[in-house]
């Protein structure tokens, strides 16, 4: 294990300026040969690597990354975590995900700054109202803590609010979960990173795949650009490329990759102490520790791996920001960016196995990647090592368009992010 | 106050004019022209602001877009605005600013103890640490430690506006080379706009007054451009605009500041605070210029030390001295003309500490002769001075230019300035997908290859530095632009200005990071991005710690992150990186540049679509009679709905209450005219029709009506409605408020992309229609007295349509129900809505008329069991699910059919929809409410077997209703069931989905 | 925002449009033939390409006409706009950088 991180190693390093710490991961070459191989090093990536150490005893792996460590869209979200999800199978697995979550920075000895601010979903009429109920009632009843609350009570829990929403988006009422909030995204790739090399997991950057060997339906290895790597076991995880990749192996996704567009205003002192989001008015909104409001948008509506911002996104939802806190409006947007998100006819998840023996896909998260990280790096651990779903991933399989299984967040979720 | 620092003559400023401001609660004069900047440096203030870690005190560092520092908080709630660049506010009598970020004061700041413990406090410390006991405890200390301005805390009173503008050819800076550019494409006749951030055009050259273009002065050039451009009718020039994104296929965003620069008591009320541009142009010229890169060495952040080009726009044009000592710090020719201009505007030159071993271009040489001391081949090794510049220390350097020789010797100084070379500004560029190339002679990042079409980068932002050759690309350009968007020079030879050559920086010695007598760390700080203080050991701790990217460094030590986004820092850090990851400086590459250029205002973005503006509002010809008897409204989709109609004294259960009784008793109206209504004709109607909807309809008879379902291929209910047959080719399609736009597009899309061999034709006609729904037993009686038609069954039975005139006004009746009560569903033409509606009131009082609103229409129909899609179903259900089999054909093919034999549609334990009722009848369920099996209280998960999706108090059945999704739920009738709800369990039965006038006989009244 | 070549209307701005999704996808002519993944595919399988798709809008906003486009996904340049119902011309290479 490297030195531990803690006020202590600081001191320590401190007195030697900081001259003696150790690497946070290895720049290993990659080895001829690994037992399991996960293809993208994200958030997800990484932790599916580090779970398969961890918990699964799988350490003769690799992670193989084109660029560089969270450089996807781990490094481009707006870093909300929650998991009051109305289906019982999502709920299920965002759950898991947040208990995690509760005790990342300690497991992985890495300051993740999971911050549980609360995250407000709110209602503007009283249609938006009833699924809040739906959605609360079912959450508790699946062990979430989540609550409705009125008009008065938004206004006590985020006074910045004007409830009257401009006069066109009146907020009538709203979810709250109290534990949910957000986590500094750049720290859960680079934690994971250094706990999975820890256990011996060789992380291998700038290392594209071009190639994946398929024979008679069993996967081989893969083609890099740093060599041919023989192994009877990849995950795939690459929001964003997923598609790509299985075009690779030779199988099809119902996956379209669509632009997701967030920006920032300038930091300033503390003005917004929780993070709210608005499904009527696609928009959502939190302050970083640094002072930035970070702001997310609704997804793009066509294909797009162009990774940028555009001109009318950021223009609809700073309006509806606006609308929501008319103080915000002499704040100022420095920077507007965009990533890639694979999005599923059902807008959940596709976590399992594939037509090919041997491969295993995650992807399809759409835009609510993020908050899944630990859980779906859990799951997708137990998948690839045990080569069966998690009864917690089961139901997110391939095979549910053929059957009609879809958990359809669309219609369900306030907000689908 | 005197402004002592200012020079008695020239600069670009309005002497006969002062204007007073204050800054910290200190009053100071200043002239019109003037930036806050440079009337501070005016008035000798350089400590404006402390920096964001360590709270360092720090001045003026630049004169631009590009500072770091001197960030200061502007006005007053609510007109405040915090985080705006002094060198870029333009001055106005009455200008409040006030330090940020420092407690208690400016000149002493507590917080700068965080200076102390640096050593403990390095990029990513708190990755490292507050995990334990957990990180809740240390959050909101940093939190508040962090952030830099504060934001308002009233709502904004300013208005903002924002357009659209089209152009042949848009040319982004008003220095030369934009000025040429635009001078040669105006003339072409070709539309022209021409922006610059600035409030004067000119760019450079207003920082140069001895450059002579066209054998003139450069002042009488640009005078003579912008008079020019001003008489050509197609061109127009925006200043103050910046031009902050360059977004695909060539749409910029412009922020055009229009009042900013107004003293509030001047300010013009009919104008905008800001105007946000969206511009599509033909052809883009990029004419952005350069931005200069400084030194990096020991300590080379205090008040007083900055950009040398900085320090000759301070002296030529706003005619102020930056220091009375003065120490330039250079590694190109760039560096002598500040000491040129510093000496010959009265500055005391200390000296010229030159990287190079040999300076010996056209400056050096002038200032050789100047008698100005050089030293080359030495080096800034160190400052000091706590609020303000003392000392600056030098030391000759190695031939490696990796250490230096001796202690560091002296020199008394109040002012160092720096230059390191230039980067050229191609963030607009790179914005569009533009890639660059390192130039290696230059040392600096230029454009390489477009992504987008019909783009040009000329002069500095294109690494063209000398003056004649930028007004030639930058004519040239300009000219092919023109051209290529269908405007010659109609055989007239136009030329491009001539100007002298004057190549001021090359060559240069690249040393990114200036070595000092102690390594690197230790007894000060070799700052590269100022903002952030981060640091050139922070960049090298983080390679040390494995994060060698450039964006991981970025990322990591947030250098470059800051409200400057980089500009003067960026090259310095990969320069700082390659040279320790021993790379190229193009192999470690640049980190990804994002829009905006300078940060743009929210308020600016929402510009008028703000308040009521957001979204429009969609109301129905009879609204006015709604608003005028009392009614709520609820927003369904952009309309605007009558909920209900509380009198006097009632709440919103007594008013639905009484309007649900009336509607059976006697008879209710209601505004129906938001339902979506579209025409449907031609001679292969019916067949498209039995495509898209569940049912048959091609044998409907004419003047008859059917209610129908409409899926998607998932098999999923999507919308529904009542269709009529109005003749042999057309039909009248009513659909729900909220899908009306969708299904128009669903029907046009198959009939578009999938069968455009069917005749069809679709018309929305939901708003030239006004609907309005006569419910209850005396509905019939009451419509007798305003029609002539026969109403009686026979010919006029359930579900067929009839048309005449009601009140004088020719009408389509339907007579179909959505209340289980006889009722018509009278149509008129919109602009007779109100009219007609009247007339029924009127007529109506003898029967107790009572008006109804969606509250009362969702009890009457929950008591009927009707479903509303998008309440009982959510994208999830099926017909099957919904217990309509009935309408679901066997004998035809139709949208979303075959999805319905997938195996998990055939499940038994699916959804289905039942009715519940609560054993307390009193008992009303929420809606929502989760069902159980059991009201044991067991510990979560507790599984769920369905939720409730509609629910009231029934008048009519004297108890509540309730509407439910539950599994397998037809086979659980009589079955108890509870609704968990986070205080208590309610206990009801499941039930058929129907509770009122079970044989429907109600229909016929 | 993309600048779309309506072939009715002339070049409008993206946000008159709607997106269809992936062209060429014909509506099976007897479902019943199908299995349930035949069937699955053709409802929910679409291309998902990194560089040039075949893709339909609508002018929504205008003459509300649908149209085929060939677009890259990558730089987002229109390379082509055909009727409904016809074959994808001749396309450009892409341009990568």
């Amino acid at each position: 294990m490297n030195k531990r991180y803690s006020i202590f190693s600081l001191a320590r390093n401190a007195y030697t300026r900081h001259e003696d710490w150790q690497e946070a991961w290895r720049s290993p070459a990659p080895k001829a040969r690994y037992d399991a191989v996960i293809i993208g090093g994200g958030g997800h990536g990484l932790a599916t690597a580090y779970y398969l150490a961890k918990l699964h005893g799988m350490t003769n792996i690799a992670v193989v990354e084109r660029g560089w460590l969270g450089g996807g869209n781990t490094g481009r979200n707006t870093t909300i975590v929650r998991s009051n999800y109305l289906w019982d199978e999502s709920a299920a697995i965002y759950e898991h995900a947040m208990k995690l979550w509760e005790g990342l920075s300690r497991e992985l000895n890495y300051n993740v700054m999971f911050s549980q601010r609360g995250v407000l979903n709110l209602a503007h009429s009283p249609s938006d109202m009833r699924e809040v109920q739906r959605r609360v009632y079912a959450n508790r009843l699946n062990g979430i803590d989540s609550e409705i609350l009125n008009a008065q009570q938004v206004k006590e829990f985020c006074p910045q609010i004007d409830l009257r929403g401009g006069g066109r988006y009146p907020v009538v009422g709203a979810s709250l979960q109290r534990r949910g909030g957000t986590a500094r995204h750049d720290a859960v790739a680079w934690g994971y990173a250094r706990a999975a090399d820890a256990l011996g997991v060789d992380i291998i950057q700038e290392c594209p795949v071009h190639g994946i060997k398929v024979v008679d339906g069993k996967v081989r290895g893969i083609e890099t650009a740093r060599g041919y790597i023989e192994t009877p076991k990849v995950g795939i995880v690459v929001a964003g490329h997923s598609s790509v990749l299985a075009e690779m192996a030779g199988f099809r996704l119902p996956v379209q990759s669509m632009p997701l567009q967030a920006l920032v205003s300038e930091p300033v002192k503390p003005t917004l102490d929780c993070v709210v989001m608005s499904g009527a008015v696609h928009a959502y909104v939190s302050q970083s520790d640094k002072g930035e409001l970070v702001i997310g948008a609704g997804v793009d509506h066509y294909i797009g791996y162009g990774q940028r911002g555009s001109q009318q996104v950021p223009e609809e939802t700073i309006s509806a920001i606006c609308e929501l806190f008319p103080i915000f409006r002499r704040m100022r947007m420095m920077r507007q960016w965009g990533g890639i998100v694979d999005t599923c006819p059902d807008a959940s998840p596709i976590i399992g196995k594939t037509p090919v023996e041997g491969i295993y896909i995650n992807c399809g998260w759409g835009t609510g990647g993020f908050k899944a990280t630990p859980g779906s790096g859990w799951v997708f651990a137990h998948t690839v090592a045990c080569d069966e779903p998690h009864p917690l991933n089961a139901p997110f399989s391939l095979d549910r368009y053929r059957t009609g299984y879809l958990i359809d967040e669309h219609g369900a979720a306030a907000v689908a992010h | 106050m005197p402004q002592s620092f200012r020079l008695p003559e020239g600069g670009l400023i309005d002497r006969a004019r002062s204007l007073r401001f204050t800054f910290d609660g200190r009053s100071f004069d200043g002239h019109p022209g003037d930036t806050l900047a440079s009337a501070l440096l005016a008035n000798g203030v350089h400590l404006v602001a402390r920096s964001f870690k360590y709270h360092r005190p720090r001045g003026i560092f630049s004169a631009g877009a590009e500072e770091p520092n001197a960030l200061v908080q502007l006005g007053e709630d609510p007109r405040t605005d915090p985080n705006q660049r002094a060198t870029q506010v333009e001055l106005f009598d009455g200008l409040s600013a006030k330090a940020q970020h420092c407690w208690p004061s400016l000149e002493v700041d507590f917080n700068q103890v965080t200076s102390l413990a640096s050593r403990l406090i390095p990029s990513g410390f708190y990755y490292k640490t507050f995990m334990w006991p957990s990180w809740k405890y240390f959050e909101g200390p940093i939190r508040r430690a962090a952030g830099l301005g504060k934001a308002p805390r009233l709502p904004d009173p300013d208005r903002y506006d924002k357009c659209f503008a089209h152009c042949d050819v848009l040319v982004v800076g008003g220095g030369p080379a934009g000025l040429a550019a635009a001078l040669a494409a105006g003339r072409t006749g070709a539309r022209v706009i021409l922006v610059e951030q600035d409030n004067r055009l000119g760019g450079s050259l207003l920082s140069a007054p001895e450059t002579q273009i066209e054998g003139a002065p450069s002042a009488d050039w640009v005078r003579e451009a912008e008079a020019e451009l001003a008489t050509l009718p197609e061109v127009k020039v925006l200043k103050r605009t910046t031009c902050f994104a360059y977004y695909d296929h060539n749409l910029l965003g412009l922020l055009e500041k229009v009042t900013d620069h107004y003293a509030p008591y001047d300010r013009p009320a009919e104008l905008p605070r800001q105007r946000m541009w969206r511009v599509r142009a033909g052809h883009v010229i990029l004419a952005t210029g350069a931005i200069e890169r400084p030194l990096v060495f020991r300590d080379n952040d205090r008040p007083g030390i900055m950009l040398a080009s900085a320090a000759s726009s301070y002296l030529n044009r706003w005619a102020v001295k930056p220091g009375s000592r003065a120490v330039v710090f250079t590694n190109n020719e760039g560096g002598y003309r500040a000491a040129l201009d510093l000496k010959s505007r009265g500055v005391d030159l200390a000296a010229v500490i030159d990287l190079q071993l040999a300076a010996e271009g056209p400056l050096s040489r002038r200032a050789r002769d100047e008698g100005i001391p050089i030293k080359t081949g030495y080096a800034v090794t160190g400052t000091s001075g706590h609020l303000r510049l003392k000392k600056v220390f030098v030391a000759p350097l190695d031939g490696a230019g990796k250490r230096v020789f001796g202690g560091g010797e002296p020199i008394e100084a109040d002012l160092l300035v720096s230059s390191g070379g230039w980067n050229p500004t191609v963030h607009l560029f790179c914005q569009s997908k533009g890639t660059l190339e390192w130039d290696d002679s230059l040392a600096c990042f230029r454009p390489d290859a477009s992504m987008q079409r019909n783009q040009a980068v000329v002069g500095a932002a294109n690494g063209t530095f000398g003056l004649s050759s930028v007004l030639v690309e930058a004519h040239a350009a300009a000219l092919a632009a023109a051209d290529a968007a269908g405007f010659s020079t109609g055989g007239e030879a136009s030329t491009a200005p001539t100007s002298v050559e004057e190549r001021d920086f090359l060559p240069m010695r690249e040393i990114y990071l200036v070595p000092s007598i102690k390594p690197l760390g230790q007894g000060g700080k070799h700052f590269v991005d100022q903002q952030h203080d981060v640091t050139a050991a922070d960049l090298l701790l983080a390679m040390r710690e494995g994060y060698r990217s450039i964006e991981h460094v970025k990322r990591y030590t947030t250098t470059g992150m800051a409200t400057d986004q980089g500009k003067t820092s960026n090259v310095a850090a990969i320069g700082i990186v390659a040279e320790h990851l021993g790379k190229t400086v193009p192999e470690v590459g640049v980190t990804t540049f994002r829009p905006p250029y300078t940060a743009v205002t929210f308020g600016a973005f929402a510009g008028r679509d703000v308040d009521d503006f957001l979204d429009p509002e969609r109301t129905t010809p009879m609204h006015a009679w709604h608003r005028a008897h009392g009614a709520a409204f609820e927003d369904v989709g952009q309309w605007k709905r009558a909920w209900y109609y509380p009198q006097a004294g009632e709440d919103m259960a007594a008013a639905v209450n009484r309007e649900v009784k009336a509607a059976r008793d006697s008879v209710g109206i209601l505004d129906a005219s938001t339902l979506g209504k579209i025409e449907i004709r031609g001679p292969d109607a019916g067949v498209f029709l039995d495509r898209i909807y569940t049912n048959v309809f091609s044998t409907l008879k004419v003047g008859r009506a059917r209610y129908g379902l409409m899926l998607k291929e998932d098999g999923m209910v999507f919308d529904d409605g009542v269709t009529t047959r109005l003749a042999e080719d057309r039909y009248l399609m009513t659909t729900t408020t909220g899908g009306a736009a969708n299904v128009m597009s669903w029907l046009e899309e198959w009939l578009q992309t999938e069968w455009p061999d069917l005749k069809v034709y679709l018309t929305s006609v939901t708003e030239q229609w006004a609907t309005m729904t006569i419910s209850g037993p005396n509905a019939r009686a009451l419509l007798a007295e305003l029609t002539e038609l026969d109403l009686s069954t026979d010919s006029f039975p359930h579900m067929s349509m009839a048309e005449g005139e009601v009140a004088g006004v020719k009408a389509r009746i339907f007579r179909i129900s959505f209340t289980g009560e006889l009722s018509y569903e009278i149509n008129v033409p919109s602009r007779y809505g109100l009219a007609v509606w009247q007339a029924l009131i009127r007529v109506g009082q003898k029967y107790a008329i009572t008006p109804y609103g969606t509250e009362a229409m969702h009890v009457l129909r929950a008591e009927k069991g009707f479903i509303i899609v998008g309440q009982e179903t959510d994208g999830s259900v099926t017909p099957l699910d919904l217990g309509m089999n009935w309408i679901v054909s066997k004998k035809k093919d139709f949208l979303g059919r075959r999805s319905l034999s997938r195996p998990d549609m055939l499940k038994a334990d699916r959804k289905q929809l039942v009715g519940l009722l609560t054993e307390d009848g009193r008992e009303v369920l929420p809606e929502g409410a989760q069902l159980v099996e059991s009201n044991h209280d067991i510990r979560p998960p507790i599984p769920m077997v369905g939720h409730v999706t509609s629910s009231y108090w029934s008048p009519n059945c004297g108890q509540s209703i309730a509407l439910a999704l539950v599994k397998g739920g037809r086979d659980r009738m009589g079955e108890r069931l509870y609704a968990a709800l986070p205080d208590r369990t309610i206990s009801c039965t499941v039930t058929e989905p129907l509770f009122f006038d079970k044989t429907g006989e109600r229909l016929h009244g | 925002m993309l600048l779309i070549p309506c072939p009715h209307c002339g070049p409008r701005a993206e946000i008159e449009f709607s997106y269809g999704g992936e062209a060429h996808i014909a509506r099976p002519e007897e479902p019943d033939e199908l299995t349930d993944q035949e069937w699955s595919d053709y409802v929910f399988m679409r291309r998902n390409p990194k560089g040039v798709v075949l893709e339909r809008w609508v002018h929504a906003h205008g003459c509300r006409r649908w149209f085929n486009a060939a677009r890259d996904t990558v730089t987002y340049e229109i390379l082509a706009i055909y009727p409904m119902g016809q074959n994808p011309p001749e396309l450009p290479e892409p341009r990568y950088l």
